[in-house]
């Protein structure tokens, strides 16, 4: 990727993540945005739109839109729990409970944080919600393999990773 | 034409790609649908929109998992005696390897069906059938 310009060694941790998550074609073409950096936790924003309805009868989103929201948060939290340094780091499993169908016509909220990491790993869980982050859509638990790549500055994330 | 009668339809015509198409995100991710013989075979195209890692490159595994819910529900809907869209309760994904930027594909198994719950597993390969990249496992609610 070179059409954006990785940021310098002074760009905020919050121009850092949103410039990980812009390098993401994917999450791009879902229209998702980062809604809040705060302290040890991320917001994701995964707008409402027809090409994620999972059933046409209904217009209610599509199960499978909401996994990849959570991956993305959870991965994004991973990196912010990384911060300064960054890393590449695959999502090695990810555990997904459905609490209640998404409300049709309504954006959901994404709010993860990456809660432990050790030298190979870091674990990672959170939310999916709409209007009401006490009654979320579901639940999410994912872990993340360190690849040991660290000490990257993070500039030459999001497109400019050695091979 | 509902999403029941399009299954009607599909299972007279043993052609299951109008009821993949029938659901927007499907289309979004590219899916579709092969059978041989009696078997189910779901694909995910190496489509640029469903890239994770541009460098690699290789396939979001936020794509591999709503391609994997995908495959669970239709597959169960085409095993049911009353099809209807079953909803996933949960959801397990083991990410065994990188999912590299070319297709890939998903076969289901039921490993039992009950009157409201099914658990069904799944793999998902993309060179060689027995070295899956993916392997995950769900409930489904029928009801």
């Amino acid at each position: 990727m070179s059409d954006h310009n990785p940021s310098d060694a002074g760009a905020s941790l919050e121009q850092n993540l949103n410039l990980f998550l812009q390098g993401v074609p994917h999450s791009m073409a879902l229209g998702m945005t980062l809604e809040e950096v705060g302290d040890n936790e991320l917001v994701i924003r995964l707008p409402y739109s027809q090409k994620i309805v999972g059933n046409p009868e209904t217009g209610v989103i599509h199960g499978g839109a909401i996994t990849s929201l959570m991956d993305q948060a959870c991965g994004l939290a991973v990196a912010q729990a990384l911060a300064p340094t960054f890393d590449i780091t695959p999502t090695i499993d990810l555990r997904i409970d459905y609490m209640r169908p998404a409300q049709p016509g309504q954006d959901v909220l994404a709010r993860v944080s990456a809660y432990r990491k050790t030298r190979n790993l870091v674990f990672a869980r959170g939310i999916a919600y709409q209007q009401n982050r006490k009654e979320p859509v579901a639940h999410c638990v994912a872990n993340f393999m360190r690849m040991g790549l660290s000490k990257l500055p993070w500039q030459q994330l999001a497109g400019d990773q050695p091979q | 034409m509902n999403l029941s009668e399009t299954l009607e339809q599909c299972r007279a015509d043993n052609d299951y790609q109008t009821l993949v198409d029938a659901i927007p995100y499907a289309r979004t991710i590219g899916m579709g649908c092969m059978k041989a013989g009696d078997e189910v075979i779901f694909t995910l195209p190496a489509l640029a929109s469903n890239v994770g890692n541009p460098t690699l490159p290789a396939i979001h595994g936020g794509v591999l998992g709503g391609f994997i819910e995908q495959s669970l529900q239709l597959h169960v809907m085409m095993v049911m005696d009353t099809p209807a869209l079953p909803k996933v309760i949960d959801l397990s994904i083991d990410y065994l390897s990188a999912g590299l930027f070319r297709d890939s594909f998903a076969e289901c198994e039921v490993l039992r069906m009950g009157r409201r719950i099914a658990n069904v597993a799944v793999k998902v390969w993309q060179g060689k059938k027995n070295e899956p990249i993916v392997s995950a496992r769900a409930h489904l609610l029928l009801i």
